[in-house]
């Protein structure tokens, strides 16, 4: 106590160390310092005893509250389910029409509907709805099955050659590989269907394609190749090809057809987020 | 209070220094320790400061700068500003859930945080500046620990009396006079700390509304969990931990050193006035000793307890007690004032010889100033040009381009509206520099210009496609082309444009 002056290496207390003449000062730390680390370590054990801590051999000690983080996460989301269930009942309850012209409810079918999009329709049609070889871009102006909300619902409902009464169904034949139609005709039909799309190559051959397209392809795609979404035929005179436009990808389309399918999501998915998927993807531009 | 220094020290003080009690005639010699410097064990217990009462200039300019800081702190959630029907009326506040800060006739969305983030580049280099020119002047007069641990300690001057006071105290701890005392001493510190939470918790709510939820207990967890936080930390670090806090816990002391110049004015014992110091007889010379009468008045009122005689210390928070104590004591021997004084390291080094004039226009105070000037400006222009309606727009990334059956195009958007006035307003959304484009806006029937009506210092955020036929993407000269959307107030035809650009395959 009482010691004058700034406090010098020389007269200050040292921990009584020494290295090569360099001495350690002491320099205490405040008690109440040292109190908290002891106050520390008693609520460890405290936490041993109130939380999981321990494990044992096939199991853990569940401590005092009981906690558990996959139960508060379960919780949260019945809650969750809770809060929209208000919405979802109105969605339940209403038309397709009448949710799109409700902007609080159409603003929580988006919603909706971009997360299940996410979860069950984006493995193929893309995280963007944009498609991919064989799987239809939803965003654009061509539906091979209509583009109205209901068309689009009827078909997520249903879905595309799926296990169930409603599908749309149809069947392109194979026409090379089953015998339908020999090479040269194959090749003939094939620059009909380029020429549709303002793509004529050699003409004659288109020519004796019309009279082939006539007789085999106009039933489904209509006479004009401008399809027909009742049986899911593209159109054939537009620029967006599904499987490709070019000449021998089109040969190839028609010798062995092409029958995509996607699942009936009816019974997978509950109706008010079917509902939701509706309204989502009839928004992503392409709806009609 | 000078004339009731306990009798055991004096005795102790006489008994060590074997030297008269008296520091000059009718000035008791105080025994009052230095703290710092004290040989301690490895864990020390706290050495309790008992700080004795000063009078002076700097103890009134430290009260008024409690009592207006602390003014401020306690009043401002109760001010009130009229921003019209739809938004809160409250001068200052912080309105997490809906994500504004309001102050005054400044309103700040999230996305304006910059100016809070310049705010702190002024308040920092502010105290840069303080710092140079003077010291630790926040620390001594403005910083809250000071102020509330200075609050703190005038409640238990008022309730235990004055540092020998409450000395005697501390001897019988157990007497019914001891505990009482410290329990009014205590109850008061906490009502303290309660007010000082329940104003803290004023700033995020309207102020009368939270009040009367408080004492329903209506009021949300989170109020009181907040509430009860602040009180425990006010009582704590202000009325048990005080000096503590600057010394352990604070980083500024330790960086304060590189703010310091030898032209800054810090709190300084005048040595080559004061030393040789010792105790004064009556009627004895002054010449050929200091004007250090060595009666340690200097160290009894110092809240850090220290020694200012020893030098520049961290400890110190440059609180100016100290010159106080010692004018006092000037003043009563005769002495000139300004022995403990405001001084310069240069004025200091001319110990007397010749007086080195105060140097403010120094290259680091320049450069702050001007500094704080530039921010200041840039600050203030941004505030002047704040538009009250911001547009963003979003391509999206995923597809960036749909292609059509025609051959035509279709970009997506998301384009965002801010409404920053107080009244609802509506926009019609249209394209320039994209020839023959359509737009359609989701949840809008199809409209050439979709019109859209934003709520009140609200943001309204847009789903929207620009779609190009097949003519208009072949007259385009590139696919890639920049145009902007023109958002206009339908109230005052008012436009805003914001740039885009719309997107098709390379060709």
């Amino acid at each position: 106590m009482g010691s004058k002056g700034t406090e010098r290496a020389d007269e200050a207390e040292t921990t009584g160390h020494e290295w090569d003449g360099i001495r350690e000062l002491n320099k205490p730390l405040p008690k109440w310092w040292l109190y908290t680390f002891y106050a520390c370590v008693v609520w460890a054990v405290g936490y041993w005893a109130v939380y999981p801590a321990w494990p044992l051999v096939s199991s853990y000690t569940k401590g005092w509250l009981g906690y558990s983080q996959r139960e508060t996460v379960a919780g949260e989301l019945d809650q969750a389910k809770a809060d929209k269930a208000a919405f979802r009942q109105q969605i339940a309850a209403s038309d397709l029409d009448a949710v799109k012209a409700d902007p609080e409810l159409l603003n929580f079918a988006l919603a909706g509907g971009e997360a299940a999009f996410g979860d069950n329709c984006a493995p193929c049609h893309g995280r963007g709805a944009q498609g991919a070889f064989g799987y239809p871009n939803l965003r654009d102006d061509s539906w091979l099955w209509g583009g109205s909300l209901e068309a689009i619902h009827q078909t997520i409902t249903h879905g595309i050659r799926a296990d169930d009464p409603d599908t749309h169904a149809s069947q392109m034949p194979a026409f090379g590989r089953m015998g339908l139609l020999d090479a040269t005709q194959v090749n003939d039909v094939t620059e009909f269907v380029m020429s549709l799309s303002g793509r004529a190559g050699d003409n004659e051959a288109a020519e004796r394609g019309a009279k082939i397209f006539a007789d085999n392809c106009s039933p489904c795609h209509g006479k004009d190749g401008k399809g027909n979404q009742a049986v899911g035929a593209p159109d054939l005179t537009d620029q967006l090809w599904l499987y490709g436009g070019d000449k021998p990808t089109i040969a190839e389309t028609i010798i062995n057809a092409r029958n995509g399918v996607m699942p009936a999501w009816a019974g997978r998915l509950d109706p008010e987020t079917i509902k939701e998927l509706a309204i989502y993807v009839h928004s992503l531009g392409g709806g009609q | 209070m000078l004339m009731t220094e306990a009798p055991e020290h004096v005795e102790r003080a006489a008994d060590r220094h074997q030297g008269p009690v008296e520091a000059a005639p009718g000035i008791v010699r105080s025994d009052t320790p230095a703290v710092a410097g004290v040989n301690r064990s490895l864990y020390a217990e706290r050495v309790k400061i008992y700080p004795k009462e000063a009078h002076g200039r700097f103890r009134t300019a430290k009260w008024l700068v409690m009592a207006v800081t602390l003014g401020i702190y306690y009043l401002v959630p109760w001010l009130r500003w009229d921003r019209g029907l739809y938004l809160p009326d409250q001068a200052v506040l912080i309105d997490l859930p809906s994500r504004r800060f309001y102050f005054f006739f400044i309103e700040i969305w999230p996305q304006e945080f910059y100016y809070v983030t310049g705010l702190l580049v002024l308040a920092a280099l502010a105290l840069f500046l303080v710092t140079s020119l003077a010291g630790r002047v926040w620390c001594g007069y403005t910083c809250p620990q000071t102020v509330w641990t200075d609050l703190m300690i005038a409640v238990e001057r008022f309730w235990q009396g004055d540092r020998n006071a409450r000395l005697r105290l501390d001897k019988t701890p157990r007497s019914f006079e001891t505990l009482w005392r410290k329990a009014v001493t205590h109850l008061t510190w906490l009502a303290i700390a309660i007010a000082t939470g329940g104003a803290w918790v004023f700033y995020f709510a309207d102020a009368p509304t939270l009040a009367h939820q408080l004492v329903t207990f209506e009021a949300p967890t989170a109020a009181y969990l907040f509430l009860g936080i602040f009180t425990a930390t006010t009582y704590v670090l202000g009325g048990l931990a005080r000096e503590q806090v600057c010394t352990y816990m604070c980083p500024w002391p330790r960086i304060q050193g590189a703010m310091f110049d030898r032209d800054s004015l810090l709190i300084s014992y005048r040595l080559w006035r004061g030393e040789p110091r010792g105790p004064h007889k009556s009627g004895q010379s002054w010449e050929g000793r200091g004007d250090c009468i060595d009666c340690r008045q200097c160290v009894a009122v110092c809240p850090a307890g220290i020694d200012i005689r020893d030098g520049p210390q961290l400890e110190c928070i440059q609180c100016a007690l100290c010159i106080d104590a010692c004018d006092e004591i000037m003043d009563k021997i005769g002495r000139p004032r300004g022995l403990v004084a405001y001084d310069t390291v240069r004025n200091l080094d001319a110990a007397g010889t010749h007086t080195v004039p105060i140097n403010l226009l120094r290259p680091r105070v320049i450069l702050y100033a001007a500094a704080m000037a530039l921010v200041g400006v840039v600050m203030l222009i941004a505030l002047l040009l704040r538009p009250d309606l911001d547009v963003n727009v979003l391509h999206d990334r995923n597809p960036i381009y749909v292609k059509l059956s025609d051959g035509g195009l279709r970009n997506g958007y998301t384009i965002k509206l801010l409404n920053k006035l107080y009244q609802p307003r509506s926009f019609s959304i249209g394209v320039t520099g994209l020839p023959a484009a359509s737009l359609s806006v989701v949840g809008h029937d199809r409209e050439s210009n979709p019109v859209v009506t934003v709520p009140p210092d609200q943001l309204e955020s847009l789903r929207l496609y620009v779609t190009l036929d097949q003519s208009a993407v072949a007259a385009l000269p590139d696919p890639a082309t920049e145009f902007s959307f023109v958002v206009t107030d339908l109230a005052d035809q008012s436009a805003v444009e914001h740039r885009a650009t719309f997107q098709g395959p390379a060709r």
